[in-house]
């Protein structure tokens, strides 16, 4: 059965490539048959899940080898899939989640004329995002990597016609570029040091080379992380990709595709298990990103990019216990499904508000919505109680673990996560005040009603999912299930028991709460955002995104555009100037050698006379001589 | 000997001059033929001194080519006439750059 792996992929693949050549007649059914396949490949998922849980050991890593794909020399690539622990996991979040999305995106994009093509693009997406998942090979991996990318890159400019978001498509797409390099390098660094790209093979073959090769290797797979998963320093293209419609920001930009960066982290364990340097990196790369995205979120009203920046700060999350090493592999893949449930529920709850306020982004513009949209309240509710991390809710346990084991590597890691755990409840109570709690600060002909069922119901599946998520730690499961891919772990014993751990959380917690609770329930919020000079410093940076784009524009656009001036000048004065200079010399030749061409043939005769006198005159001359 | 050269140069130079000089296109026709049998009276006269006829066989190709010349350029003179109005050279200067 696990031959057929592929048909996981298949299916997506082709329903997504039919609906967009299918043509107008599949407008009235292109969305079913798109949700569809995406639920055919989770059941397809679930099934295969089920049989790994039933089989033990060895046995749960499932092989198949479709065909070989590159085959030059020494250099052997097989197009081949595994489907293991992790992979799994992952099959059922992303065909999971994705097909409650396919769900929702029915009645969200219900009044969109390319309806049909939006769910060809997440069809292609969901086959993209498994080949990634399931590749046992980098350079398949990269195939899917790629493929997600540019997934992305459709999907944030689905609305070609805004310039903005087509700008910012193509901003994700460069950006990615960045990273994609890291990744290429990577694998061609990966062949010439062990002749081959299996992750399987490289993965085992790293404890025989030096440690230089497997630091290099982290560093360049990082790179290719960061890029994928917007952490510092290639962050600044998602906060712009929320240009894309709801669904696609709560499926590609919240629940999977940036967490691709965490899962190329733990699926290439064994190099950064050998590089310590490597692994210092990844945790300060996400550290730093978790600090930042909180950062950005506490300032930004609009609700889609507070959501964003918390997204980033909650994979800054993950890849700090991916770097963690064997201690936290295994929560960052937890963290990242219990994320991958409750951030889709709110980025789909952000859509369902958005749906009942004209498509208005602007949390200024919100207020005392909870009346008016209950049921999207009581999910988004969840989703919030998850991700600030209450008891019982899937966040607290997943974020409760990796905490813990930051502060078993370095104590000033486990404060920066504690600091940034604070600033989530922060900065999610702020959204939620401004978005369901407050006066109505509603714009003119705004009638806020409840989204449809179709767009309800996936809310509260993943509501419910967000409720219990934390089942999967029930007597450290998860970790267990994960070991024979993460490698086990000693369990470090603290300075201070694991409760009074949990407890110090819970407080920094709710002093994040309550703190947003005195600011934003002191006075009433106001209707426009306030001016920058009227703000303190922290909250102009966050609004600015900390001025990320405006480093990269200092750093990188502005030399580059300063080197294609030049290179323009040059090309036009240099290289043209010598092409046109040649043609240029040989016309003004000709100009005056045209001049005795008078037309008179009494000149003409002279000439010849001329000519023939001087002929004559060398001949005697010569004669004579 | 030397007069006949030198007749032969002096009706050349006329010729030449007058190529070069007159206006009216008949005239300058006639100078080309001045100069021909210019060329031909030296061609015999150098014949006669060196004792072979190769000279005079020159002479006679150059009368056929002067009268096949003739009826070519006489016919164009009267076509430019009968389109012109006119003989002068100088006024059919059509072909300056």
């Amino acid at each position: 059965m696990f031959d057929l792996q592929w048909l996981l992929i298949a299916i997506p693949l082709a329903s997504g490539l039919g609906l967009l050549v299918w043509g107008k007649e599949g407008d009235r059914f292109g969305h079913l048959i798109g949700t569809v396949a995406s639920a055919l490949s989770f059941l397809f998922g679930v099934v295969l899940f089920a049989s790994l849980l039933g089989k033990d050991g060895e046995d749960r890593s499932q092989s198949t080898k479709l065909f070989t794909w590159i085959d030059a020399g020494s250099f052997h690539v097989d197009m081949g899939f595994t489907f293991d622990q992790l992979s799994g996991l992952f099959v059922l979040l992303i065909t999971g989640v994705g097909t409650l999305i396919h769900v929702y995106s029915i009645g969200y994009m219900a009044h969109d004329e390319r309806r049909r093509r939006f769910f060809a693009f997440l069809n292609i997406f969901i086959a993209a995002m498994l080949t990634l998942v399931l590749a046992s090979d980098y350079l398949v991996l990269f195939l899917g990597w790629e493929g997600v990318g540019l997934a992305s890159y459709l999907l944030i400019g689905f609305w070609q016609h805004k310039d903005s978001a087509a700008a910012a498509a193509k901003k994700a797409f460069v950006v990615n570029r960045v990273g994609d390099l890291g990744m290429a390098l990577g694998i061609m660094l990966m062949f010439t040091e062990f002749g081959t790209s299996s992750i399987h093979a490289v993965n085992g073959a790293i404890t025989g080379a030096s440690g230089s090769v497997a630091t290099a290797l982290g560093l360049l797979l990082l790179l290719g992380a960061c890029g994928k998963s917007a952490q510092v320093p290639l962050q600044s293209w998602l906060l712009d990709a929320m240009e894309g419609p709801t669904p696609v920001s709560a499926l590609i930009h919240a629940a999977t595709m940036v967490t691709a960066g965490v899962y190329l982290v733990v699926r290439s364990n064994g190099i950064f298990d050998a590089s310590e340097a490597a692994r210092t990196a990844v945790i300060v790369v996400g550290l730093v990103t978790l600090l930042a995205g909180a950062w950005i979120g506490c300032a930004k009203d609009d609700i889609k990019k507070a959501l964003a920046g918390s997204t980033m700060s909650q994979i800054g999350y993950m890849m700090l216990a991916a770097g963690l090493g064997p201690a936290g592999y295994a929560f960052a893949i937890f963290h990242l499904i219990t994320h991958g449930f409750f951030k889709a529920n709110m980025f789909l709850g952000a859509g369902s508000v958005m749906h009942g306020m004209n498509d208005d982004v602007e949390m200024r513009h919100y207020g005392g919505l909870r009346t008016f949209m209950p049921i999207t309240f009581a999910t988004f509710g969840l989703g919030y109680l998850a991700i600030i991390g209450v008891p019982p809710f899937a966040g607290f346990w997943s974020k409760d673990k990796i905490i813990e084991a930051a502060f078993g590597q370095n104590v000033w890691v486990g404060l920066g996560a504690l600091l940034g755990a604070g600033v989530t409840a922060f900065y999610m109570t702020r959204l939620m005040i401004m978005t369901f709690f407050s006066e109505k600060r509603w714009r003119e002909e705004v009638h806020p009603h409840e989204s449809p069922r179709v767009m309800t119901w996936p809310l509260i599946g993943l509501a419910a999912l967000s409720a219990v998520g934390g089942i999967l730690l029930v007597s450290d499961w998860i970790s267990e299930w994960l070991e024979p891919i993460t490698g086990h772990a000693e369990h470090e014993e603290l300075a201070i028991p694991a409760i009074v751990l949990t407890l110090i959380i819970t407080v920094v917690v709710l002093i994040g709460v309550a703190a947003a609770v005195f600011f934003y329930n002191r006075e009433p919020i106001a209707a426009e955002t306030p001016a920058d000079s009227s703000v303190s410093i922290f909250a102009r940076a966050g609004r600015h995104e900390l001025y990320g784009n405006e480093l990269n524009d200092a750093v990188v656009v502005r030399p580059t555009r300063h080197l294609t001036r030049f290179l323009v000048w040059f090309d036009g004065k240099g290289v043209d100037g010598f092409v046109t200079g040649v043609a240029d010399r040989l016309g003004d030749t000709s100009q005056f050698l045209r001049k005795p061409q008078t037309g008179y043939v009494r000149s003409y005769a002279l000439t010849m006379f001329g000519g023939v006198a001087v002929l004559v005159l060398a001949l005697l001359a010569v004669t004579l001589a | 000997m030397n007069e006949y050269i030198t007749l032969s140069l002096i009706l050349f130079t006329i010729g030449c001059v007058g190529v070069l000089v007159r206006r009216n296109a008949i005239v300058v026709f006639m100078c080309i033929e001045l100069m021909l049998n210019a060329t031909n009276l030296a061609f015999v006269s150098f014949s006669r001194q060196n004792g072979n006829l190769d000279g005079q066989v020159a002479a006679f190709f150059v009368m056929v080519v002067a009268a096949a010349e003739v009826v070519v350029g006489l016919s164009i003179i009267v076509s430019i006439y009968r389109a012109r109005r006119s003989a002068s050279v100088d006024e059919a200067s059509l072909l300056k750059s």
